[in-house]
Formats: structure tokens, sequence, C-alpha cells
């Protein structure tokens, strides 16, 4: 594989020039229902509860109850030991399940664990697995090794979709992470994910461009589709909908969809519903017009 | 006009309409007169001549207004004035004149948004560029301009400079208040005075820009503004009392002027049309260099003298350059310039829409491989698809002449060697574009290319700091920057 390198200040200008489209009324009100639509509905706590999971799963399933029209959440994503309790709630919603599993977020355990902590997951109902790779083997050089760990899991995943997270904010160079996006694609991912959401810098909108043009080579180079998930740092629905410019004017209209691209994220849910109420009624709603989540 | 090719049979990516962006029109109102007078001695006053001509917006070929059209009469009392303001602007004291500049600068950004506005009504521009770079452009020169009026002794150590009068200056219609804050803040920084002509299919935001002087105070004359076609910029070049002659514009007419002002003793700076290469190296980055193609051809619809219009691409990377060059050109958005999501506007007039499809001719009739996107087109106005050829020969009409329009030529090379060659192998010598990673071979290149400016992994990156010009037909004379200031000084030694 020759190495595919990435002018920082160019794809940051060409990401910051997705921020300049103006989304307005039609357009706008598409836009945040996909967003919702789109969303994996996240809690990663270490104070995660079955109480936390059930609200989650709720919320998940109808995230407004004033607002008939917004569609469910893609996903909830929680550690293994809620996949249980959320599965048992979600039955029947189309809510899918996502887990993050592979000792995640550090990944510091050996690959017989990891391997464990995902069939822990699937066995429990899992849809989705988010697995974190080996940094520390891909800042050594040792391709190998993260590849072969990919592979691994998504051996162990079976059905369910595997998704891989690169921890860019670790990675640091933008051709670090072209090169660990083509070798997580090389060893069978579904979708790649920049982050964990426990690193800083998480997501952020020129990674994600140079994620989007890895798969964008890849599918004219083979057919073969491959989905995105920013995850970390997207608060607001703003924000959101200029990372859908930027999936719509890179990838085009196929991508659009829960199936190919997702947001990880926690609080940008209740942003997009504030901003759908000020949509519907014309007034701006207060904080506690929607439910926490 | 054949659409792009579908030569590849692998899979496509579909840019349709499965989230289209809502209608985004800028909503700030201008104001825009029935008829404009020129700016002559500090107020608006009617042509003697009389006449006015039309200007129209070029996205909708809709009338904005009539436009004084000036004679030699209107030309003299131009001059005159200037002339007459002359002396007491040279003498006043330098950091006053620096605040004449810094209020204009000021107020420009202040009415920043009525300016992109009547810009893009007036020129066709898209509001997206001259709202975030025509208007704040001019804006910076302005500012940067002010801060040398009171430090012209420290520009060149040993020597003084002197303001030389007045100064003529002819601009075009790409930029049209961006040209005129390039050619005003450095004479007015220095001392001159000025009778400025702006183009005449764009000659409102200009006017508007006097508004701002009478704003500020200018003392009258300093800055006159008179409008009309290539008569009334003959008239003005061959008026006896101009001093200097500073032109932005087409080669022929820069060429023309040329000989008017020889053996005249006029000081004489141009800055003319170009055919700039953009050569793309197979270690560049790729997907970003593609970025850079297309900001270099298809901003401002290509109306850019040092635009990349030759792109030469090392044969390696040939194939996979095309194809996300096309693959980037589907996704741009071509229409109505006052919508903020427009990326290619309306073409500028009639006239150079014609000129433009004469060369799309030329180049299907010498051979070479015409693609356009498909975008869809407003059905009124001047717009033309985003267009680029391939199988274009460097003997080729669309390669050696200046089309000034969205059209992109396409061409190969296979060494270092060959690229420079190919590239210098031009009338021109404006801009040049290098696409690399290796810094090693970025300065060795640039140093080889005949061209006053050398981007390096960008392109069309302007700043009021850094001189602009050109060599060979591209013209002589730089503008911005401390060399910007010699077009409107005499040097002499200190003391």
């Amino acid at each position: 594989m020759t190495r595919i390198t990435v002018d920082k200040v160019a794809v940051e200008a060409r990401a910051a020039s997705f921020t300049t489209r103006s989304i307005k009324k039609a357009a706008k009100l598409q836009g945040l229902h996909m967003v919702v639509g789109m969303t994996d509905l996240t809690t990663l706590e270490g104070k995660d509860s079955a109480e936390k999971v059930r609200a989650l799963c709720r919320k998940a399933i109808c995230p407004d109850p004033a607002l008939k029209s917004v569609p469910s959440v893609a996903a909830i994503c929680v550690y293994p030991r809620w996949v249980k309790e959320a599965k048992a709630q979600l039955q029947g919603s189309g809510v899918c399940v996502a887990s993050v599993a592979t000792a995640f977020p550090s990944g510091q355990v050996d690959l017989k664990t990891k391997l464990r902590d995902v069939e822990d997951a699937v066995k429990a109902g899992a849809d989705e697995i988010d697995m974190v790779i080996h940094r520390g083997a891909f800042l050594s050089g040792d391709f190998k090794t993260v590849s072969e760990e990919i592979r691994a899991v998504k051996k162990a995943c079976g059905a369910a979709h595997l998704k891989v997270i690169l921890e860019t904010g670790e990675l640091e160079t933008y051709d670090n992470v072209v090169f660990a996006s083509e070798l997580a694609i090389e060893a069978g991912a579904d979708f790649i994910k920049t982050s964990t959401g426990k690193i800083a810098p998480a997501a952020t909108m020129p990674v994600t461009l140079v994620m989007l043009e890895v798969i964008r080579r890849h599918f004219l180079n083979t057919g073969q589709m491959i989905g995105m998930k920013p995850a970390g740092g997207i608060k607001t629905a703003k924000q959101a909908l200029h990372y859908l410019v930027m999936v719509k004017e890179t990838l085009g209209d196929a991508w659009l969809s829960p199936q190919w691209f997702r947001f990880g994220a926690s609080s940008l849910l209740n942003d997009v519903l504030l901003q759908l109420h000020r949509q519907e009624t014309g007034t701006y709603t207060a904080n506690y017009d929607v439910t926490e989540s | 006009m054949s659409p792009s090719p579908k030569t590849k049979v692998a899979p496509e990516l579909e840019f349709g309409n499965a989230w289209e962006y809502a209608a985004a029109p800028e909503s700030v109102k201008v104001a825009i007169a029935d008829k404009y007078g020129m700016f002559i001695n500090g107020a608006f006053v009617a042509p003697k001549s009389r006449k006015y001509m039309d200007t129209i917006n070029p996205a909708n070929e809709e009338l904005l207004s009539k436009i004084a059209v000036a004679n030699e009469d209107d030309v003299d009392r131009a001059v005159a004035a200037a002339k007459a303001a002359f002396p007491k602007w040279k003498k006043l004291k330098a950091s006053e004149r620096a605040k004449y500049l810094f209020r204009i600068a000021r107020r420009l950004q202040e009415r920043a948004r009525e300016f992109s506005v009547l810009e893009t009504l007036d020129g066709g521009k898209p509001i997206k560029e001259s709202r975030d770079v025509d208007i704040p452009e001019a804006a910076k020169h302005f500012f940067y301009h002010a801060g040398w009026a009171d430090k012209l002794d420290y520009a060149f150590p040993g020597r003084k400079g002197r303001p030389l009068g007045v100064c003529a200056q002819i601009i075009p219609w790409n930029f049209p208040l961006l040209m005129a804050a390039w050619k005003i803040a450095p004479a007015l920084a220095c001392g001159n005075t000025v009778v400025l002509k702006p183009a005449e299919t764009t000659s409102l935001t200009a006017l508007r820009l006097a508004e701002i002087f009478e704003e500020v105070g200018l003392p009258p004359g300093v800055v006159n503004i008179i409008t009309g076609a290539g008569a009334t910029g003959a008239a003005l070049v061959a008026h006896k009392d101009v001093q200097k002659v500073a032109f932005t514009g087409s080669t022929p007419v820069g060429k023309a002027i040329a000989k008017q002002c020889a053996g005249s003793g006029k000081r004489l700076t141009l800055e003319l049309g170009g055919k700039s290469p953009n050569i793309i190296f197979e270690d560049a980055s790729l997907d970003q260099a593609v970025d850079g193609i297309v900001q270099g051809i298809f901003f401002n619809q290509g109306h850019v003298c040092c635009a990349g219009s030759r792109l030469f691409v090392q044969e390696g990377v040939m194939q996979e350059v095309l194809a996300k060059l096309e693959v980037r050109i589907l996704s741009l958005r071509v229409g109505d310039p006052m919508d903020k999501n427009t990326d290619l506007g309306a073409i500028n007039s009639l006239g150079q829409l014609a000129t433009i499809k004469r060369y799309l001719e030329a180049g299907d009739a010498e051979g070479a491989t015409r693609h356009q996107s498909s975008a869809k087109l407003p059905k009124r106005g001047y717009y033309l698809p985003p267009t680029w050829f391939t199988g274009v020969q460097p003997s080729h009409t669309i390669a050696r002449e200046e089309i000034f329009g969205p059209v992109l030529s396409v061409m190969s090379f296979r060494t270092p060697e060959e690229a420079i060659t190919r590239a210098n192998n031009t009338p021109y010598g404006l801009a040049a574009g290098i696409w690399t990673d290796k810094g090693s071979k970025i300065f060795n290149i640039a140093s080889r290319l005949k061209a006053g400016v050398v981007w390096c992994n960008t392109y069309n990156r302007f700043d009021a700091a850094s001189p602009f010009g050109g060599f060979k037909q591209s013209g002589f004379g730089r503008e911005g920057g401390r060399q910007g200031l010699l077009s409107y000084l005499e040097l002499t030694p200190h003391g």
C-alpha cells in the first residue's frame, strides 16, 4: 500500500468551507430529522445503571413525545454489560443496540480478552460492535497486529456490524488517519469511526473529511460502501448539519442514510429537538421542555 | 456538448437531490439610484457628455441603473480637480493621510454587506465570494496602506519617496471594488491624487466607494471617479496632466496604453492577462490538489487574471486526478449568484460569454475533448457550466490564449524538467501553482518558473502585504506590499 498524504492546511480549509453553506427552511427541517435518525444515542460512563439505560432506550424510540414526526434514533450505544437490558427495552422498535467492546476506550488488554468482550456483547444481543484499534501497535509501526486484531474481532462479530474506532486524537496526523482508515477497511470494517469520545480532540470536520475521502476512494475502486461515524464533540444541531453538508458534497446521496452515516453523541439529540421545536412553533423552547438523556 | 465521460465501469457517486438545499437568498436590500453621475471634486456631477449607458445584472439581464459616459471634457474636469487637490494633499502630514485611509477601511467594513450585495448584483459573482473575499480584501488594502502612509521614509533605506502627482487608474470588471482598492490605497498613501475609471459593466461599487470618501471627509479632488468605456479610458490616459497610468485588464488594451504612453514621460504599470500553469506532481496530496485545481480555475467563474487555466498532471496520476476532478466538479452549485450556496455565478457580460463560447468551439474544432458539468442553469442571465478539456495539446488555442472563464485545459507531463518547460512555454507569466508533498521539489521548481506569483500547495491566495504582478506579456510593476509603493513614488537620495 502506498501511503497517501494529506495537506493539513488545504483539508482544513475545505472542511471549513462546508460550514458556510446556508441550510434553511425545508432543508433544515429535513436535515434535522436526518440527524435524529442517524444518531447513536450514547452513554458510556462508569456511573451508568440499568435505570439510566432504560431511560435512554425510551428516549431513543421516541425522542420527543411532542414532536410526532421525529423518527427514532438509529441506535443506542452502551457498554457490553448493559446490552441485555437495552435489547429488552428496544425489542421491536427498530432501534439497534451498539456496544463498545474490546476493552473500550484504551483497548489495553490482550486480544483474547478483547474477543471475549466482543463475544459477550454479541451473545447478549448487540447488533453493532464498536471496537477500538490497537493505537500502541499502530504508532510503533506494527500495522500487522492492528490488522490482525480487526480481522479477529470481525470474525467474532458474526452477523453484528463492526465499527472500527481509530481514536484519531491519538493518531495525531491526517496521514496516520488515512492509513489507519485503509487498514480498518481492508480488515473488514463495516464502519470507520473517529473517536471514543474519551480523548480530545474527538471528531472534527477535517478528520471526518479525510476519512470520508478514504471511503470515497475505496468505493470508486471497489464499489463497496463503507459507513462513517464521527463521535464525540458534536453537540449542536448546526454542527451536525455542517457534517451532513460535508457528507452530501463528498459522498453524495447514497450516504445520507443511517445505514451509512451515524453521529456518536449524547447531548446533540436535545439540541436538535430544541431546534425542531423552534422550526415548528416559531418560538424557542427551554431546556426543561425536552427530556434529559 | 458531450456530458462528462462515463468511461469507467466502476461505480459512480450520485450527487442528486436526496437532500436539496432550500433557496438561501441574501436578504439585504440595497438602494440603487436610477442613474449615476460621476464623482468629481468631492461631489456627484452630471456628465458634460449628457450621455448615459445601461448597467445590467448579468444574473437575470435586468437593468440596474444608468451610468454616465465621460467624454474628453469630463476627463479634463476630473484631471483638473485631481491636479488642483495634489499640492495640499501632498503636503498634508502623513499621519493625517493615514487617518483618511483608516476611516475608509473602517467604513467599508461597516458597510460590507451592502457592498457585497451590490458587487454581486452588478457583476454576477457569487455572494459567498463578494462577502468573504472581495469586500474584506478591499478593506484590508486600505488598512494595510494606511499603515504605510507615515512610514514611507523607512520603506526604502537611504532614499526618500516623493509622490508623482495625478494618477490615472483604469480597472477591470472581475473584482471591481477590490481592484479599486488595490489602485487607490497605495496612490493615496504615497500622497498622490487619483482619477479612477472602473470597467463599464461594473461601476456601481466604485461609485458607492465615492460615497464613503464623502462620509469620511476626504478632501475634494483627491479621488475622482469617472465612468465610461474604452474611449473614456483612452482620453484619460492621453491627458497631459496625468503623471502616472496604472492599468489592470487585457493584454491587447495594455499594449495600446503602453503605445499611448511611450515618449510622454508618464509612468506606467500594467497588470495584464495570464495563462497560468497549475502543476500536480504524483506525490501531491491529491484530494487537496483537486480542491486547489477547482479553486484555481472556477473561483469567480474563472474571471481571474491569475486563474490556473493550464493544468499539468504527472502522467502516473492523470486518471486518478481526472476521476477526482469530475466528482468534485459535479458537486459545484451553479446558478443565482445571490444565493448563499452558489459556487459559480453568472458570466459577467454577454460579450464575455460569447468570447468564452468561441474558445469552447475552438477547443472542439482543434481536437480536444470537452467535458461539462450537467448543472442546471437558470433560464435568464449569462451562465456557463464548469468546463474542462482533456486531450489538450500545447499548441491548441485553448492552451495558449487567455479565456477568462470557467474553462480548464488539462495536459500531462512526465518529469519535473518537462513540467517546467511546459509551464514556462507561454507568452504570459502572471502566476503558477505547484502541488507536491516534497518541500525540496517546491523550492526547486518555484525558483525556475517565470511567474510573478508561485503558489505552493494552494492557489488564489492574496494578501495586501504580498506583491502581485507579472512577467512577459502579463505586464510589469507590482501591486501590494512594499514593492507596490514603488509604482507611486519617485525615489531620491535622502537628505
